[in-house]
């Protein structure tokens, strides 16, 4: 990089990173929780993905019987912890509180949720649900995000042997990897990994399917196998690059913030994030808040077409992020590093996007981080027999998540194409019970 | 394990979370219901003389945005007929064989009658019977309910009817609008009850409607007395449940009513005695599902604290029941604040200042004002900590050395009587204690 921002101080980088949403106090949790009005059949628990019984969790705070709590929460959904910091709760559960409709402040769901969670991980995760006995069938997982840790702790409460495997070192996915450290810590995700191996769960880390262990392998060891490879691969932004050094990949560079590790992370001075999605976002916030002087985001449409959150978009401006809106990147400008980015203005013409004549404009810059969008590995994919595919995503019945290979179910973002961790949780929940349900009758055929 | 199972005299339940005599309890349908959603037992809405209803039959009092700290009511016993409640109770029975269905009854004072329906009751498959001395309204007028209650020959009386024809067990339901509880709780023992409940509701009016004058709630502009229920009456259940747990002449098996919302509540009435406990307001509230968090929750503390059962929890506080005879004079606590913890609200500054000792002074701190304890004109009374807002910011903390120890009931022996202010004033100036 041309011009790399200096190291902040270690106090600095923990200002910085600090979290966003800090947990209530017992005496502020218990007052919130005393606030709900404990809704029956509740628009909250409809409202979640995973529909927790959220009022009766709350409920259970209230008596002090937080172990109940807990297991209200997880009986709905394995990834709770990460989801109570996580999960965008202002379009979720919390945008969905009859306090809204009150013209009151909804409940503090999200805070609620983490309370017991921390509570939980504290007390060392007891045991909260007795599990079936052993009932002599494998299942395999391919990667351990949070659809395939749901999936095998479900799984393993049922009496099955379960093995994931992930390419990564560390499991846990992007929760472990992706989410931004303002809002979550990894020690968080690593404790969820670990309340799931403590269910009987084993995770086999290092491991990419399709190359350490083969498919055909893999169908050996297993009576039936999940798929919850998420989206790794990076798309193309189709401008080249080649040879110009300072242009990341906005989950590699995430990966690095995620890790806390400050002084491995280099940042420039001047970044230039291409797209404006939630993980654009994360970027553009995260390389700001690692000590870049200016950051811009670079997008092709206007405001209304973002997919970031308001809430997302909202912290960003509050950094001090800029935004180019109608702006197409076209051309990298630097001999061995990055020096500028090419755009140009676009506009509508009848209903259709289309560059601006002659309306190129450069933006200096020292660091370009590409956010323009994850897909499935279909080179990876196509190697499982029967597998379909479909607009980027793997095709599966919406009920019980399996794939055109009866053998293979599916699950999280490689089905939907990237939405929350709360998504991929409640499919890999579901799933289970698909890949349950389809061995039990196989076998009393 | 821990197991949750009672036996409140004779009568068992896999739980001790029954639902009490009350709406939630007038049908066979809602009764199943409520089993399904965990209750250990139910006590059939009272079956017996004809009723007729009036509308706006419940009023609350909310206290600051909590929504119904008490409920008033004057719904009467059961409306539906006693073949139909019969009926229902041998259907309900059959179907949740393990659960305790308790028949509450309350017909007109004539043992024939009396004979009657007990003897129904039996056929019909009750596992006991809960005899309602207590409703303060509507049937009291007509010499049921509470009018029972009241009279403690009558208590015996109308106990001894059932008893002689029963081959269940008998509770009795007591009215706690009276001066000494323990009075119809004896006369329930004499008339051979194999248990006492408690307590019913509480003459209440909830309140004046300030432009129309009404009571509130107003039956078409009339209102007037009800029997009050809900969380604000559990201290005064808890201690009529102790009285009743203590008295040596009664020593029967208790039911207790009165307030309780969740667990914890349940779980001081059967550290006070009881063996069952009785839920109304608080389903009536919420829905029958609160039983989930009540069944987890005392599960959960039992494992905690390392009981398997009831049995060794039941009492456990009742030693610690005390009089004021027989607490040490000589105890000395005093408040202390955190001045870390505190926000400068100053309540327990005015609460002091106004109405308690004036031994809190606000010292100026920099900017702020500090409220501090002097400690050594605190009395130690307690009302800073409790007007005080954040946990834990004000603590009582023991001060005496733990050695010396004397009761009023020592001291009326130890000094002449009638006891003099001189004698008195002595003795607490040897121990360091000033009157100001
Ligand atoms: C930067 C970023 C920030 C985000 N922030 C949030 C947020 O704040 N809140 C929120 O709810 N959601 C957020 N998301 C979305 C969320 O992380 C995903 O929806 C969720 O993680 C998807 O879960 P998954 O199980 O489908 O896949 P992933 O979490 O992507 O996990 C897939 C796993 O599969 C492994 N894998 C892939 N292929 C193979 C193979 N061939 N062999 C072995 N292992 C393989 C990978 O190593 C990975 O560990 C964010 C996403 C990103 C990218």
């Amino acid at each position: 990089m041309n011009n790399i921002a200096p190291k902040l101080s270690a106090k600095e980088y923990e200002k910085n990173f600090s979290e966003l949403k800090p947990a209530l106090t017992p005496i502020a949790a218990m007052a919130e929780a005393n606030r709900c009005l404990y809704c029956f059949d509740s628009s909250c628990m409809t409202a979640c993905p995973t529909h927790i019984d959220i009022s009766t969790f709350i409920k259970k705070i209230t008596s002090g019987n937080m172990k109940g709590s807990a297991k209200t929460i997880l009986s709905s959904n394995w990834i709770a912890l990460t989801c109570a910091k996580a999960c965008p709760v202002d379009v979720l559960c919390e945008g969905a509180c009859v306090y809204n409709d009150k013209g009151e402040k909804p409940i503090q769901i999200g805070k609620l949720q983490r309370h017991v969670m921390d509570w939980y991980v504290e007390k060392g995760m007891p045991a909260l649900i007795t599990p079936a006995q052993k009932n002599g069938k494998s299942v395999g997982i391919i990667g351990a995000g949070p659809s395939g840790l749901a999936c095998g702790a479900e799984l393993s409460l049922m009496g099955y042997d379960v093995t994931i495997y992930d390419a990564n070192k560390k499991p846990g996915g992007l929760d472990t990897h992706g989410i931004a450290p303002y809002k979550m810590k990894q020690q968080d995700s690593l404790n969820e990994v670990k309340m799931i191996q403590k269910l009987g769960v084993k995770i086999k880390s290092n491991v990419l399917v399709g190359k350490d262990l083969s498919i055909e392998e893999l169908e050996e060891m297993h009576d039936a196998i999940f798929i919850g490879t998420g989206l790794p691969k990076p798309t193309d932004l189709m401008i080249s690059e080649k040879g110009i050094k300072g242009v990341y990949d906005a989950l590699e560079f995430v990966k690095d913030v995620t890790a806390r590790k400050w002084k491995n992370v280099n940042v420039g001075k001047r970044v230039a994030v291409i797209g404006a999605g939630n993980t654009a976002i994360d970027a553009a916030t995260e390389a700001k808040r690692l000590g870049a002087d200016e950051v811009y985001m670079i997008y092709r449409r206007g405001r209304e077409q973002m997919s970031a959150y308001d809430f997302e978009f909202e912290l960003a401006k509050s950094d001090g992020i800029k935004f180019y809106f109608h702006s197409q990147p076209k051309r990298i400008i630097g001999k061995n590093k990055v020096e500028a980015l090419e755009c140009i203005k676009m506009r509508i013409v009848n209903g259709k996007l289309k560059p601006i004549p002659k309306s190129e404009f450069k933006i200096p810059v020292d660091m370009i981080i590409k956010a323009v969008g994850q897909n499935i590995d279909e080179s990876f994919l196509l190697k499982i027999p029967k597998l379909k595919l479909k607009d980027g995503t793997v095709i599966v019945n919406q009920k019980t998540y399996q794939t055109k290979n009866p053998k293979y179910f599916a699950g999280g973002d490689c089905i939907n194409g990237g939405k929350e961790v709360v998504n991929a949780a409640y499919d890999g929940k579901q799933a289970a019970h698909g890949i349950d349900q389809w061995i039990f009758a196989k076998n009393t055929k | 394990m821990v197991d949750l199972s009672i036996n409140c005299g004779g009568i068992k339940s896999p739980n001790p979370f029954w639902l009490a005599s009350a709406p939630p309890t007038n049908s066979g349908y809602q009764i199943c219901k409520a089993f399904e959603a965990g209750w250990g037992g139910a006590v059939w809405k009272t079956i017996g003389a004809p009723v007729m209803n009036v509308v706006n039959r419940y009023g609350a009092i909310d206290y600051n945005g909590q929504k119904i700290i008490g409920l008033n009511n004057i719904e009467l016993i059961s409306d539906r007929s006693i073949e139909i409640n019969l009926k229902e109770i041998a259907e309900t029975k059959r179907l949740w064989p393990d659960r305790a269905v308790v028949a509450s009854l309350m017909v007109e004072s004539d043992r024939q009658i009396w004979h009657d329906i007990v003897k129904r009751t039996i056929d019909a498959g009750a596992d006991g019977i809960e005899l309602n001395y207590g409703c303060p309204h509507g049937m009291s007028e007509r010499g049921m309910g509470s009018a029972v209650g009241q009279v403690p020959e009558y208590c015996s009386m109308i106990t001894e009817w059932v008893t002689e024809v029963s081959t269940i067990p008998v509770l009795v339901k007591l009215t706690p609008n009276i001066t000494d509880i323990r009075f119809p709780g004896r006369a329930a023992k004499k008339g051979g009850a194999h248990g006492i409940a408690l307590i019913n509701t509480i003459n209440t009016i909830i309140g004046v409607n300030l432009d129309t004058f009404e009571i509130e709630p107003s039956r078409g502009g009339k209102g007037g007395h009800g029997g009050y229920a809900g969380p604000a009456v559990k201290p005064i259940a808890l201690h009529m449940v102790s009285e009743i747990a203590r008295d040596p002449e009664i020593n029967l098996p208790i039911s207790g009513i009165g307030g309780i919302s969740n667990w914890r509540d349940a779980l001081e009435f059967i550290l006070l005695g009881a063996s069952s406990v009785q839920v109304c307001t608080a389903a009536m509230h919420y829905g029958f599902r609160i039983v989930e968090d009540m069944n987890e929750g005392l599960t959960n503390w039992m494992d905690e604290k390392g009981f398997t059962s009831l049995d060794q929890v039941r009492g456990k506080a009742l030693p610690n029941v005390s009089t004021f005879g027989d607490m040490n004079l000589l105890y000395k606590d005093v408040a202390r604040i955190d001045e870390k913890k505190c926000i400068q609200c100053n309540l327990c500054y005015i609460a002091c200042e106004d109405t308690a000792h004036q031994c809190i002074d606000l010292l100026s701190k920099k900017d702020k004002k500090q409220p501090t304890v002097r400690e050594s004109d605190c009395v130690g009374c307690r009302l800073c900590y409790i007007v005080c807002p954040v946990q834990d910011c004000i603590t009582m903390v023991h001060k005496d050395n733990g050695n010396e120890s004397k009761t009023w009931n020592e001291l009326t022996k130890e000094l002449p009587q009638p006891m003099s202010l001189e004698d008195l004033r002595a003795f607490q100036h040897k121990h360091g204690i000033e009157i100001h």
